[in-house]
């Protein structure tokens, strides 16, 4: 009998709740909470050749090779100043964990539902593609990535 | 039975012996069922699933022919399926005759066990209150009829289930002793076996980490650990690669019938013949082939194997013939797959694809054989009758192929017209752990598998340049006596080259059955790596065939040798495949253009893009017949007509005779038309980044420039074709009919190649070398679709795009930009276009200059034009 293991896979984007937040540049993501499998700091990455630029490299997490993407390379984002070390976001997703490169963590937020909106008409292509939509928070804006096509990236 | 048993094969009694654990396994289960049953004899799911189990047990023991057995199981099935279907109620009474059913069964299995036969008692007695329970009256519906029926009573059945029960403790006491066979094995489950092979992974990779640490201190008492760590943690792999490890056999056993029912149904004599059934496999390989083999053995079948009279006209034997072979080779399995049937019809594979849209005409025409064999394993390629008669389980050749490759095999397809074809599958035999060479490039390490691995070879000293010699341009290396192709891994990987090494490495590499040298910065040692996938996100890189885990904890990557023998050229096997492989590069890397290199009258050296060939021939003169005034050529079912390029080029040069025999000719295509251009020697086909030097006056000629170190004329095709043939390429109606496009690109050459595509087209094409010349050009003339270099000087294509924002009338012409490379295309750079396209990728072009045209003349007026614009350049995207 195999067990069935509890995806962790509720879709919070619309309905509010927990989410996990960090920086990329002056974005402030958020993503499910029960998406998030940890949170790193910057490790040894093997640089893999040929590789879409958005790849930095490989990691090692506890003996499972895990791909880190930069998200500021996949937001078309300028690069990060040299002595500043991005932290892994791991996120689970359908094909296994994925790490993403962020700028800095956040606090676990928890959002209410009445505050989203669907990602405005003319943001970025490269943004609007992986962005689902964003929360109106009091002081600022939550943007919820969609994580999945965040790690769709065609080699 | 017993004749048969003594006769009995080996192989029988190990099926015997397989039905005995799975039959105790049942029984147990069974058990606990029935029990359950009693307390809720509502559950239909229970009872359903009792009655397959008794089903099961039945079938099985009418194929061994264990007769008592097949019939006391028989009626307890007559029973459970009335119960089953609600015709008669569950009672106590009729669970105890089952569960008595069940002991019995358990006596006969014990004595099949212990003797082979099913021993003397009968159990007729048992049968029969079996057949009586189930043939009284029914109680559907009606209770006082089941009252009257000779079912036991109430107290009876108490009587039953307090005199039953005893006697089962008995016979479990004093009869059968527990089963042997059910007691030796063990059924685990496969995820457990899984993860303890993932567990040994980790374990070796741990233990490669500490024989690390040790070989840096000089410990006596570590070393000593180290060494027995290292021994129990090889041979605990082996025995639990072992515990996954099973027969071939087990996926073979029903083919016979596959085939026969094929056989069968297709009205064909089949004879099937296996050899190797004992070669083991891994579990999940075993898992992984199963599915494809029965593809390829049905693929066989139908379309391998021919009708009887087919085969009897044609000289064979009425029954043809299916082996099935595995073989251990070199650390991996070999299953071929072959039939002595018809072959494969390369011609007519080359129609499907054709019809199938798959590939297109010129590119089918540029197949080897072997490459047209290979396209039944492209997507989409089944044919009609296989989905509608014979797979019709949606697994497809491509399907096969991917399967056998997401294992880490390798599928070959060898077939000879009337005589048969053979599919060749070559598997690891684990996918788990493999040993690997670990080689340093660019400062980043990657693991080679050994299984490629041929040998390695160490150039020292100031002479070791001269060892790797150049042939035009390749660097090649003599090995005993033999030229072995080399590649640099690091060019292949784009990466840094390390400082002038004072030695070569080369690393000597097969895939498939060629051999070539990859030459690395250094060479560390050989380990068992655990092999890891990439995630999807690499998946399509073919470099690589995994990740894995170094003794440091540090991932390195794992090269696929087929992958880098591919992307440098080095595995090209003829000028047919090396142009494939090409082209396949050439959409990574398009700055190099591929010309091929040609001789003609006075001129030397000629060339042109490779691109725009469709295919090199030869002709004998004796073939060469007139027609309308010009000489043509039958080819491939067409006319094709030729072209003298001395007569052309040199048109004041009194034309010897034609000495030359056979005729090279380059036979150049358009969509339904060809032109052969005759040529008086084919010299090269060379790769690299072009720069037009210096433009010809000479009609018929781009311009000139150096290609490998020497001058070489670049042919105007366009020219060429306009000055013989008139309006052969005329009257095509391209797309773009009386539509000006203006080419604005530095390079002279790339304008002749973009020119002579819009030509074909129908396009009216001006062109301009930088902004200014762009600027006057549209200031002369109305122009519909500007094409512009991203890096147009002065200061690139974007510039184009202001310029023309600026003035008021130019605002709407839309503006595409040419890239070098795909990549390129997917640059940011070409955001501000309304398009952007690979400038050597003819199609794409085409399509993307008509689509531009097309969408300013039905936007002229409105405001869809904007949606227009945006839509083509998020296409663009």
């Amino acid at each position: 009998m195999t067990n069935e293991i509890a995806s962790a896979k509720s879709d919070l984007a619309e309905s509010g709740g927990q989410f996990s937040t960090f920086f990329v540049a002056d974005l402030f993501f958020g993503v499910d909470v029960l998406r998030v499998q940890e949170v790193l700091r910057f490790q040894h990455m093997t640089h893999v050749p040929k590789a879409p630029q958005v790849i930095e490299g490989l990691i090692n997490l506890r003996g499972q090779i895990v791909t880190a993407i930069d998200l500021r390379r996949r937001l078309r984002l300028p690069p990060r100043a040299g002595d500043q070390m991005p932290t892994n976001v791991v996120i689970r997703t359908d094909d296994g964990a994925v790490s993403l490169l962020v700028d800095e963590i956040g606090d676990v937020l928890d959002v209410d539902a009445a505050t989203y909106e669907r990602p405005p008409e003319n943001l970025d292509p490269a943004a609007r593609e992986i962005i689902r939509g964003v929360y109106k928070l009091k002081d600022r804006l939550l943007v919820v990535l969609d994580t999945e096509k965040a790690v769709e990236i065609a080699a | 039975m017993q004749d048969q048993d003594q006769n009995g094969s080996l192989q029988d009694q190990d099926v015997i012996r397989e039905f005995l654990v799975e039959s105790h396994e049942n029984l147990s289960r069974l058990d606990q069922e029935l029990v359950e049953l009693e307390k809720h004899p509502q559950e239909t799911a229970l009872l359903a699933s009792v009655f397959r189990t008794i089903h099961t047990i039945k079938g099985t023991c009418g194929f061994f022919a264990f007769s008592t057995l097949e019939r006391i199981t028989h009626q307890a099935e007559n029973l459970l399926s009335q119960l089953r279907d609600g015709k008669r109620k569950l009672t106590p009474s009729l669970i105890s005759l089952i569960l008595e059913t069940v002991d019995a069964t358990r006596k006969v299995l014990a004595s099949i066990e212990a003797s082979g036969e099913e021993g003397p008692d009968q159990f007729g007695e048992l049968a029969e209150r079996l057949r009586q329970a189930a043939h009284a009256p029914t109680d559907a519906g009606n209770e006082p009829a089941s009252g009257s029926a000779p079912a036991p009573s109430p107290e009876s059945q108490g009587e039953n289930v307090s005199c039953e029960t005893p006697e089962a403790l008995k016979a479990e006491k004093n009869g059968a002793k527990p089963s042997a066979v059910a007691d030796a094995n063990i059924r685990v489950g496969v995820g457990l076996l899984d993860k303890l092979m993932d567990l040994v992974g980790e374990l070796v990779l741990t233990r490669n980490q500490i024989l690390q640490f040790n070989t840096e201190r000089e410990d006596a008492a570590l070393n000593n650990t180290s060494q027995r760590l290292n021994l129990i943690t090889t041979e605990l792999q082996e025995g639990v690669m072992k515990t996954r490890m099973q027969p071939i056999g087990m996926v073979w056993n029903k083919l016979p019938r596959v085939v026969r029912d094929m056989a069968v149904a297709m009205g064909k004599q089949i004879e099937l013949e296996m050899d190797g059934a004992d070669t083991e496999l891994d579990r999940t390989i075993i898992e992984a082939i199963k599915d494809p083999l029965v593809h390829l053995v049905r693929n066989s079948c139908d379309h391998g194997i021919e009708p009887p009279e087919v085969r009897v006209r044609a000289g064979k034997p009425p029954q043809g013939k299916l082996s099935l072979r595995a073989y251990h080779e070199g650390g991996q399995v070999n299953i071929e797959i072959g039939d002595d049937g018809a072959g494969i019809d390369v011609a007519r594979v080359k129609q499907k694809a054709l019809e199938k849209g798959l590939l297109r005409s010129e590119q089918v025409e540029k197949l080897s054989d072997r490459e047209a064999l290979n396209l039944i394993f492209l997507p989409g390629f089944s044919t009609a009758q296989q989905v509608t008669n014979v797979s019709g389980r949606g697994v497809g050749m491509d399907v096969v192929k991917s399967n056998i490759e997401k294992i880490g095999g390798v599928v070959d397809i060898f077939s000879r017209t009337g005589e048969g074809s053979t599919v060749k599958l070559k598997i690891p035999l684990t996918l788990a752990i493999i040993p690997g060479l670990v080689i340093m490039s660019g400062g980043e390490r990657f693991v080679i598998p050994q299984v490629s691995l041929l040998e390695l070879i160490r150039l020292e000293g100031d002479s070791s340049d001269k060892h790797i010699e150049l042939v035009h341009g390749t660097p090649v290396y003599r090995r005993r006596g033999s030229l072995l192709p080399i590649a640099y891994l690091n060019q292949v990987l784009d990466l840094q080259s390390a400082e002038r090494a004072e030695a070569v490495n080369i690393v000597v590499l097969q895939a498939e059955d060629r051999q070539f040298g990859l030459v690395v910065d250094g060479i560390n040692d050989t380990q068992e790596i655990v092999v890891k996938p990439l995630s999807k996100q690499l998946k399509g890189l073919i470099e690589y065939a995994g990740a894995t885990i170094m003794g440091d904890g540090r991932v390195a990557l794992i090269l696929d040798v087929l992958g880098i023998g591919q992307l440098s050229g080095v595995l090209a096997e003829s000028r047919e495949q090396a142009r494939t492989a090409v082209e396949q590069k050439s959409q990574s890397d398009l700055k190099q253009q591929r010309l091929l290199l040609f001789r003609a009258g006075s001129f030397e050296r000629l060339a042109v893009p490779l691109s725009l060939v469709a295919r090199l021939e030869e002709f004998p003169l004796s073939s060469i017949e007139s027609a309308g005034g010009s000489q043509v050529v039958q080819y491939r079912n067409r006319i094709l007509p030729l072209v003298s390029l001395r007569a052309l080029l040199e048109p004041d040069v009194p034309q010897q005779q034609q000495t030359l025999d056979p005729l090279q000719v380059v036979v150049f295509n358009d969509g339904d038309r060809s032109v052969g251009v005759v040529v008086d020697q084919i010299l090269d086909v060379a790769e690299e980044a072009v720069v037009a030097r210096q433009k010809s006056s000479r009609k018929g000629l781009l311009g000139s420039a150096v290609i490998s170190k020497r001058v070489t004329d670049f042919l105007d095709l366009n020219e060429v074709i306009h000055m013989t043939s008139g309006s052969w390429f005329q009257g095509t109606g391209g797309s773009g009919t009386g539509k000006t496009v203006l080419v604005a690109e530095a390079s002279a050459f790339s304008r002749g190649v973009i020119r002579s595509s819009l030509d074909i087209a129908g396009y009216r094409v001006i062109e301009a070398a930088d902004l200014n010349e762009t600027k006057r050009e549209m200031e002369r003339q109305p122009v519909d679709v500007v094409l512009a270099a991203l890096d147009l000087p002065p200061q690139g294509g974007a510039a184009v795009c202001a310029a023309l924002r600026e003035r008021p009338e130019w605002q709407r012409v839309p503006v595409l930009a040419l890239a070098d490379s795909a990549a390129q295309v997917k640059s940011s750079a070409a955001q501000a276009f309304n398009d952007c396209q690979d400038k050597f990728d003819r199609e794409a072009l085409l399509e993307a200059v008509a689509r531009l045209a097309s969408a300013r003349d039905t936007a002229e007026a409105g405001t869809a034009f904007t949606e227009m614009q945006l839509a083509s350049a998020a296409e663009g995207r």
